[in-house]
């Protein structure tokens, strides 16, 4: 079984990998480029953990082949914030106090930031849809979701 | 984890269809991943060799014919279909089927063309397409076919697909004047329990034409004739009268099997319910001004 030369950015930085075909990005993310954020939780596309951005669009790492990562972009939770400076999204998350274990919060805030890319003043409504495929045990989602209608709020007023 | 495989990047449909050819049963078809990869996971499937479909030209897109009939690629993902501007206009209704598959992550990557290769029987894009009477391009080397979505599905995971067979293009011909479509679904799981279909075409006061499919209830997704019968050709207040009977019919005919999505029974019921709510949907739809399918 070969492996293949494969070539991905991640939060910014180029890495050229051999892979076998069969390992997936959230077993490349974590054990060869030790980006912990990326949780494997249930491994069938259900529960969002393992949300990880693609060229922007979410992707559940658990289940994607690395390979498909070829010559694209990866962003990972760890790619977020601006030095010490939080992204708008997680600044938001721990103002509203949208988390309590935090397992699912990188997926959620990625999910989160994909979102409002695409859809920058959504309806609570849209956010629930769009949000549906990330659960969360702690904390019945009714602060996640004003924690997404809020950073919707100051990336509007920061203008970006 | 996955299983170890041999990745193999046709850049043709004849180039993937001898691959398939050469490696027989040992060969699948790869596209989004989305089923294959967790039945593979599950150990349900063993593939030496996953078929790439994604590294052939213009199987992905979408587009509209001159007479309007939609082509989608069989690659193309259902973010995609849900997003397109020319499907939401003219296809609303698959646009919302589309929107309504699984989760985003899952739409992202997950294709068209492999959702109906894969036969799941607990899946959206079966039922709704048939209402279209939309027809699917089966292409190998050097010859290609085409047959109605219906004929496709043979049995659950099953096909009517040759082994070097590969589903290219499904098209959708656009529904009549004064004409729209509706599907909606209920399910307790990730995946429907029940997903029913129509596509109302009115006509003065009257009905002039109704199609149900129904879909996740049964072995195969299936339209329902005898329930199209008693919705046809009637006033509307006489096939509204008449959805309670076509509910029933067509609950019966859905063939309910017992799984952890519901009971047959509970099944069979909802058939009647989800009946009702798509054909008032496609009634309003149809009776706004210039609304499309």
């Amino acid at each position: 079984m070969s492996e293949l030369p494969v070539t991905l950015t991640v939060n910014g930085e180029v890495h050229a990998l051999r892979l076998p075909p069969w390992e997936t990005l959230v077993e490349c993310l974590r054990d060869r480029l030790g980006l912990l954020g990326v949780k494997k939780s249930c491994d069938v596309q259900v529960c969002g953990a393992c949300t990880v951005l693609l060229d922007g669009r979410p992707v559940s790492a658990c289940t994607l082949p690395a390979f498909e990562a070829r010559g694209r972009e990866v962003r990972t939770i760890e790619g977020l914030a601006r030095g010490e400076e939080l992204h708008p999204v997680q600044a938001a998350f721990v103002e509203a106090g949208a988390l309590q274990c935090g397992f699912c919060t990188p997926g959620m805030i990625l999910a989160a930031v994909a979102l409002l890319e695409e859809s920058p003043a959504p309806t609570p409504d849209e956010v629930k849809h769009y949000m549906r495929g990330n659960l969360c045990r702690c904390t019945g989602y009714k602060r996640i979701l004003e924690a997404i209608l809020a950073a919707a709020r100051r990336l509007a007023a920061d203008g970006r | 984890m996955l299983p170890p495989f041999e990745l193999c990047e046709p850049t043709s449909v004849a180039e993937a269809s001898a691959l398939l050819s050469r490696h027989g049963e040992t060969a699948r078809l790869y596209a989004g991943g989305t089923e294959l990869l967790l039945a593979m996971k599950a150990g349900l499937l063993r593939s030496d060799y996953l078929v790439n479909v994604k590294t052939i030209p213009g199987l992905a897109g979408v587009r509209v014919d001159p007479d309007g009939t939609l082509r989608i690629g069989a690659a193309t993902p259902h973010r995609a279909v849900e997003r397109d501007p020319l499907v939401r206009a003219r296809f609303p209704a698959l646009a919302r089927m589309e929107a309504d598959v699984a989760n985003v992550r899952v739409r992202e990557v997950g294709t068209l063309g492999g959702n109906l290769c894969f036969a799941e029987p607990h899946a959206d894009p079966g039922a709704l397409l048939q209402v279209f009477d939309a027809t699917v391009r089966l292409a190998r080397a050097g010859a290609d076919r085409t047959i109605p979505v219906a004929a496709l599905f043979l049995g659950p995971f099953e096909t009517a697909l040759a082994p070097d067979e590969l589903l290219t293009e499904i098209a959708v011909p656009p529904l009549p004047p004064r004409s729209a479509a509706a599907y909606a679904k209920l399910g307790i799981l990730e995946r429907p329990s029940a997903g029913v279909a129509v596509a109302v075409t009115l006509d003065g006061g009257g009905v002039a034409d109704v199609r149900i499919a129904v879909g996740s209830v049964g072995p195969v997704p299936r339209r329902m004739p005898e329930a199209e019968a008693l919705l046809r050709g009637r006033s509307l207040p006489e096939s509204r009268a008449a959805l309670p009977a076509a509910g029933r019919v067509a609950g019966r005919a859905a063939d309910a099997v017992s799984d952890l999505h519901g009971s047959a029974e509970y099944k069979t019921h909802l058939v009647g319910v989800l009946l009702r709510r798509v054909f008032e949907q496609a009634v309003a739809a149809a009776g706004a001004p210039g609304a499309p399918g």
